[in-house]
């Protein structure tokens, strides 16, 4: 479908769309300012979510210009990546971090723009924090200066990660410039055995159609598998589009989307709730939507799944073996050989029972209240090894608030793990929890990268928060069906 | 930095072998612990560098000075931090040439008037084995015509069109370009009922 560019707003969308569209196209198509001379399109964000590391320079490039902030009630900011999660007493013990939570501060205060900082109790990671509090929802356009946005589509929305020229961009017109995506429908059919779990999906599709099989695309997740998982799922899912190569990965909206937003603080309230809902409904995709192409992936044979190398597609099912060499096209060698090289692991080699150093639960990924309450399941069956260093990382303070009210910081403690503050910690080290030398980390995060967690030579097992609570008790990788 | 067009880039090359290089790889976090993007440039690939032991290309002396990097595919993949085009330019690169781009890094370096070219397979096989064997020869990159010349030979020099007439007319500042949209902004949005919270 071509973008609707005429140089003036169109008519009042219509909430019954005469075109079957995806969501993806309906999204587009309502945004869209016009066409710009380059080919790209103008759209509008309708929800722009910023954080302390991609930000401050984005203000100055805005004040260095002298321009305002066009729609400053549609930016909210939170402090998450260089926060730390013991104390967080200010001023924080990194000046550079200290440095960057001031700019954060003043330039939110400056602007008129509200900031979830540690003393408001709604800080949080930026994409736990968007969707607890109602501000995510269907059929909008969403963008922040993290790649992780993705996470957000998880509603119906559709999310683009951005960096920090792009940041500016918005604070200044509220508008990106932007390519057109085009959309591909992946659906998981069947249903996920006990043990299961979205990251496992997430995982094995990233493994089926690469680490760059999206670039270009927007991923719509679909199927039995997708519609039965909880919104905390979906978003786990969506989360790791973006690892696929894929900027935007949604799941049009349902019931169980509805029932989520319902009374969250930014959500509409009353009749206006309702009125949403119609709209929200009208924006997913049309039973006979035309897509780019569609892929079916079988979610009765997903296995716990556990990365083995330096890139997430690099995975395979907890009780399989690391490929072999001859199982690797001529072209991937060297980087199977690198990856291989910096894991310390042989090819052909099972994954089960490499020993683990240190086991990390959080993230933007898998740092909610059900996978807090997923992984306490496993951690109440046993002790962590005494080798092994754990923690757990709430995604947000409502997420640690629950968890408590729970007593599953109780049962962490209890276990030998340890109950640290919100923020995105070991997932990317920004802050003081970092691996060290060439530790090898179980670890619920997003990226196997090499040197993610802080040390050049550390190494990373991506799993679902389950298989890391399982982990950290054997301390050694192992099938956590075992304990439940 | 006011735009300016970009016609043609010609200097010389540093390759970079190895696909789905990350930006975590390019510029490690710890370094993104800042207010501006200033003194970027001498942490490019620290952590790589510092493990290769001055056997990096990037510390390659024959390849000192060299503006163009040429890189495999999916360079730039993972976090969207502009920092990692920021360290690279900030390095020296004024352009990228690989078999392909990660979506968010291509569009940090189309805001930078940087521009990322790809090439066919084996042109940019043939490209890499003779900057390797030749890293001062002269490498040019012309924009208009989409040519990439150098010892192996003038080979099709893919670009986008979008980010390719930005450079080409000097428009690549994103922001100008959208705050000329004026009140059709507002206009759009206010045909958003989310914007109007469902009134």
């Amino acid at each position: 479908m071509a973008p609707e560019h005429t140089r003036c707003a169109p008519e009042r969308p219509s909430y019954s769309q005469a075109v079957s569209k995806s969501l993806f196209d309906k999204v587009w198509d309502t945004h869209s300012v016009r066409e710009l001379p380059n080919g790209q399109t103008q759209l509008f964000i309708g929800l722009h979510l910023i954080h302390e590391v991609t930000s401050p320079q984005a203000f100055a490039m805005l004040r260095e210009r002298g321009l305002e902030v066009r729609f400053p009630e549609r930016t909210f900011a939170t402090v998450d990546h260089i926060i730390p999660t013991q104390s967080q007493a200010r001023p924080l013990a990194d000046d550079l971090a200290e440095s960057m939570m001031v700019a954060l501060e003043r330039n939110t205060q400056q602007r008129g723009i509200p900031l979830f900082d540690p003393e408001s109790g709604d800080q949080g990671i930026v994409h736990v924090v968007g969707p607890e509090l109602g501000l995510t929802q269907p059929g909008m356009t969403i963008a922040c200066g993290d790649s992780h946005t993705s996470t957000h589509g998880a509603f119906g929305a559709v999310a683009f990660g951005i960096g920090t020229s792009q940041v500016r961009d918005i604070l200044a017109t509220q508008c990106l410039s932007l390519d057109r995506l085009k959309v591909r429908r992946i659906e998981v059919t069947g249903a996920l055995r006990p043990g299961v779990y979205a990251k496992d999906v997430i995982l094995s599709i990233i493994r089926r159609l690469g680490v760059k099989g999206g670039v270009g695309h927007a991923y719509e997740y679909a199927g039995d598998v997708v519609d039965a998982m909880s919104l905390e799922q979906r978003m786990t899912l969506c989360n790791m589009s973006i690892e696929g190569g894929a900027r935007v990965g949604y799941v049009n909206p349902d019931e169980k989307t509805f029932e989520y937003l319902r009374g969250r603080r930014y959500a509409p309230q009353g009749d206006a709730f309702d009125r949403a809902v119609e709209w929200w409904r009208s924006m997913a995709s049309d039973p006979d939507a035309a897509y780019a192409d569609r892929i079916t992936i079988d979610g009765n044979v997903i296995e716990p799944t556990v990365t083995w190398g330096i890139n997430p597609g690099q995975n395979i099912g907890v009780n399989e073996n690391i490929p072999l060499l001859s199982d690797v096209p001529d072209d991937e060698r060297p980087g199977f050989a690198e990856a291989l090289d910096h894991m310390q692991l042989r090819a052909g080699q099972a994954i089960v029972g490499t020993p683990i150093n240190v086991a990390f639960i959080g993230s933007c990924t898998n740092g909610r209240l059900s996978d807090l309450r997923e992984a306490a399941e496993v951690a109440k069956r046993g002790h962590v090894a005494a080798n092994v260093k754990a923690l757990v990382v709430p995604g947000s303070q409502d997420v640690a608030r629950q968890a408590e009210a729970e007593g599953l910081d109780e049962i962490f403690r209890a276990a030998g793990f340890e109950w640290r503050k919100a923020g995105c910690s070991m997932c990317l080290a920004m802050n003081p929890d970092k691996l060290k030398g060439d530790e090898l980390c179980a670890s619920s995060s997003n990226r196997n990268f090499k040197g993610r967690q802080g040390s050049p030579m550390g190494r990373t097992l991506l799993m679902s928060p389950v298989m890391v609570a399982a982990a950290a008790l054997d301390g050694k990788v192992v099938d956590a069906r075992e304990y439940l | 930095m006011a735009p300016q067009a970009v016609e043609r880039i010609t200097g010389r090359g540093c390759v970079l072998r190895g696909d789905d290089i990350d930006t975590d790889r390019i510029i490690p976090a710890r370094f993104l612990r800042c207010v501006t993007f200033d003194g970027l440039g001498e942490h490019a690939f620290e952590d790589d560098r510092e493990q290769a032991k001055g056997n990096h290309p990037l510390d390659n002396e024959d390849m000192a000075g060299a503006n163009i990097l040429i890189v495999g595919e999916n360079f730039g993949c993972g976090s969207s931090r502009e920092h990692a085009p920021q360290s690279l330019l900030r390095f020296g690169f004024q352009a990228f040439v690989g078999l392909s781009f990660a979506e968010i890094f291509a569009g940090n370096c189309t805001a930078l008037g940087l521009p990322c070219i790809t090439l066919d397979k084996h042109d940019l096989a043939a490209l890499m084995d003779s900057v390797e064997l030749d890293p001062s020869q002269e490498i040019v990159i012309d924009f208009r015509s989409d040519q990439l010349t150098s010892r192996a030979g003038t080979v099709k020099a893919h670009q986008r069109p979008g980010p390719k007439k930005q450079l080409i007319e000097g428009s690549w500042d994103a922001t100008a370009i959208l705050i000329e949209a004026g009140q059709e902004i507002e206009a759009t949005a206010n045909q958003l009922p989310y914007v109007r919270n469902f009134q």
